[in-house]
């Protein structure tokens, strides 16, 4: 029965570097926009708050197969040329996500309290170095467990891609095992659940060595107190199902 | 009624009761006062399985409440066995814990009916003579909510009645409420003492009210007993310096 | 690009009338899967033997960690071979329930640890039996407090539906997906289905934020 592992677990693997390109790629953009609309979604400018408002709730509110067909399918003939397949599952994870992650970030910096605020107008230090030298590393430590589940929830997206045809791990399964070896579906699913799991457990250790450098900063460690913030930040953006080991 | 044997309480390296005895008579009414911390409190969780002991052994009316007999051996009871015991037990809190889901008339009932196995009429015919012993009658089917602290606590008085327990034990029932709403539930505390045979084991701050209706006060300090007598002993001519100190501290705050 | 008008109005009626209902009939099936295996879940990871916890866990992590796709073909593909009957739309709403089911298990655990303790202390000094204790007065007090995150991961759930179109269940994106393939030409048929779903997903989520609003009050 299990003659047939190390071939399921290669062909798997020659997936893995498009499910590693779409899950990095989606991860950095999705960071950057996070940051980009979080911080708009608390301008002082009204017109800046609505806008990043509406990308936040059209992105969360609609669904992510309907936006990577739409991007694959609909988009290419609108604009008049055709979408590298991976490139639209990039596009697609990095601006979903972000909008979680732009809540995400939001969130934080509101629950940084009040007090800091003030002693920093109290040094008159300008409104961005307040943000970047008092608020936001506050803020960073809390963000790190509801963005380490918003990405592992990323990567469980990347495997949406076999719907536009990305031969990633989740495409080579099935477009390529199944139709050879149908009679071991169950050996084969469990070989890719198990990487995906991995995969979710380097994550997280990963962001935990983020939390760790960010708590450091501002001088402590992470506390159960910190990472129940943090849920209740996730939950408050949406973003609260998460995967991976218990944070 | 009341046993406790060398009763000893950790909570993981603090000594909460350190070799405790002492012992209550049916129907007396005992109360616990001493700073906090002293354990008193901890005596009654203890009494009502909310806690185990560390060690030593605790009787109630006879029968072991903290060990149980396997074979020729004691060992610590399970819940089972703690359940039959603390039947004859009931309980008063600070914080009332009434259901929020359930009106003030499924309170009362709820017990009853589902552990004594009454049927539903009786009851709700008991529930009605204890709201009119505790003088709400007409709040029978209002939610605890709308109820104020004091009202409150006569329905958790009523609800602890309805089971008829031998004991009853009541832990700070009135710390938790307005100044003059305390009075009205110490007088139904008092008259309740008077009428039945229930063995009382108090907590409580208030020295007018252990002063009125105590057959013997406790006086606790650092989890052991510093002084046993009856209250008109105790308050006028205690023995010890502890108490002396305990009690200026307290009644000169009025 | 030149939108056509009459083909569009050619598929509206599939992907809006029968895709629809079946995206409606799914979503709800699989939410209350999901809220009554969940509370099962959550209790079970409150049971005093602890090879069930265990195991209750780590069956919870290991779904939250892989992707809801692999779940749906792990099941499409591995009934049938060991003898199961499939049929793709019940099957479906149970993978999907199931999933689910592992995020509503900690939405309940929040709930009841919600409780105060003095509600488990007042139980006890009246010698409630657990099962009363539990049915008569911890859930009555959880379980309200806990609709609006329950509603909330019925959105989620109603916006994964669409995974389902490749198991062949034919939901509004399934259907528009299928027309648009039929005649090699997708814009209009998945424009179509993008925003009724944006409709459907918009009324529902202002649905839960009135229960969100319904409970705040309440309390």
């Amino acid at each position: 029965m299990f003659d047939n592992l190390p071939e399921f677990i290669s062909t798997i693997l020659d997936g893995l570097g498009l499910t590693l390109a779409a899950t990095l790629g989606g991860i950095a953009i999705s960071a950057v926009l996070s940051f980009v609309f979080g911080l708009a979604m608390l301008s002082g400018s009204r017109i800046v708050r609505v806008v990043a408002r509406i990308y936040v709730e059209i992105w969360r509110g609609t669904s992510e197969v309907v936006q990577l067909f739409w991007i694959f399918f609909v988009l290419p003939v609108l604009v008049g040329y055709q979408i590298v397949p991976l490139m639209a599952g990039i596009v697609v994870l990095g601006l979903n996500f972000g909008a979680y992650g732009a809540e995400i970030v939001r969130g934080a910096i509101q629950a940084v309290p009040r007090a800091q605020y003030e002693g920093a107008i109290a040094l008159s230090l300008t409104p961005a170095q307040r943000m970047r030298r008092v608020i936001l590393p506050q803020a960073l430590v809390e963000m790190v467990p509801p963005f380490n589940n918003l990405f592992i929830q990323l990567l469980k997206g990347s495997a949406l891609l076999t719907m536009i045809t990305v031969p990633e791990m989740t495409n080579q399964a099935r477009n390529v095992l199944m139709d050879l070896y149908t009679g071991q579906a169950g050996l084969i699913w469990t070989v890719l659940l198990v990487f995906y799991l991995l995969l979710s457990v380097l994550i997280t250790f990963g962001m935990k060595f983020l939390e760790r450098r960010a708590a450091r900063i501002v001088g402590r460690g992470p506390s159960q107190a910190a990472r129940d913030r943090g849920l209740a930040i996730a939950v408050e953006a949406g973003a609260g199902r998460g995967g991976g080991f218990p944070t | 009624m009341i046993h406790f044997d060398g009763v000893l309480k950790k909570f993981g390296d603090t000594v909460v009761l350190d070799g405790l005895d002492f012992a209550v008579k049916p129907g007396e009414f005992v109360t616990l006062i001493g700073p906090s911390g002293s354990g008193k409190t901890t005596i009654l969780r203890l009494l009502m399985t909310l806690e185990q002991v560390s060690d030593g052994k605790i009787w109630v009316g006879g029968e072991c409440l903290s060990h149980m007999k396997r074979g020729e051996r004691l060992v610590p009871a399970d819940d089972k066995h703690q359940r039959v015991v603390r039947k004859r037990i009931g309980m008063v809190f600070q914080q009332f814990n009434l259901f929020p889901n359930m009106k003030v008339l499924q309170n009362i009932t709820e017990a009853p009916i589902r552990v004594l196995g009454l049927s539903r009429a009786d009851a709700e015919q008991r529930a009605h003579e204890l709201l009119e012993l505790v003088g709400l009658s007409e709040k029978v089917n209002e939610h605890p909510s709308r109820l104020s602290g004091g009202q409150q606590q006569r329905v958790a008085i009523a609800r602890a009645l309805a089971m008829r327990p031998d004991v009853l034990l009541l832990d700070e029932v009135t710390s938790a409420l307005d100044p003059e709403l305390v009075a009205g539930v110490l007088a139904l505390l008092k008259d309740i003492a008077a009428t039945t045979d229930i063995t009382f084991l108090c907590v409580t701050h208030e020295m007018n009210f252990a002063r009125d209706v105590s057959d013997r006060v406790l006086m606790f300090d650092a989890g052991q007993i510093v002084e046993d007598a009856p209250p008109d002993k105790l308050f006028t001519e205690p023995d010890h310096e502890r108490t002396r100190t305990f009690l200026q501290a307290v009644l000169n705050r009025g | 690009m030149n939108w056509d008008w009459d083909y569009a109005w050619e598929v509206l009626p599939g992907i809006v009338g029968e895709g629809l209902l079946v995206t409606l009939r799914v979503t709800v099936l699989a939410s209350l899967v999901a809220y009554a295996l969940g509370l099962v879940l959550a209790l079970l990871r409150r049971s005093p033997v602890a090879v069930v916890r265990w195991i209750v866990w780590g069956f919870i992590e290991f779904i939250r960690s892989t992707p809801l796709i692999v779940q749906v073909f792990f099941a499409f593909f591995v009934l049938p071979n060991i003898g199961i009957k499939f049929d793709p739309e019940p099957t479906g709403v149970i993978v999907i329930g199931l999933h689910y089911a592992c995020y509503t298990a900690e939405v309940y655990r929040a709930g009841i640890d919600a409780v105060p303790k003095g509600q488990w202390e007042a139980a006890t000094a009246l010698s409630l039996p657990r099962g009363r204790t539990w049915f008569a007065v911890i859930l009555p007090q959880a379980i309200p407090r806990v609709l609006p995150a329950l509603g909330n991961y019925s959105i989620s759930l109603l916006k994964e539906t669409p995974i389902l179109l490749t198991i062949g269940v034919l939901d509004i994106v399934g259907a528009a997906y299928q027309e648009g393939s039929a005649a090699f030409r997708y814009p209009e048929p998945i424009t179509i289905a993008g925003v009724l779903f944006l409709v459907v997903s918009y009324s529902a989520s202002l649905l839960v934020r009135r229960l969100e609003r319904r409970v705040a009050r309440s309390n």
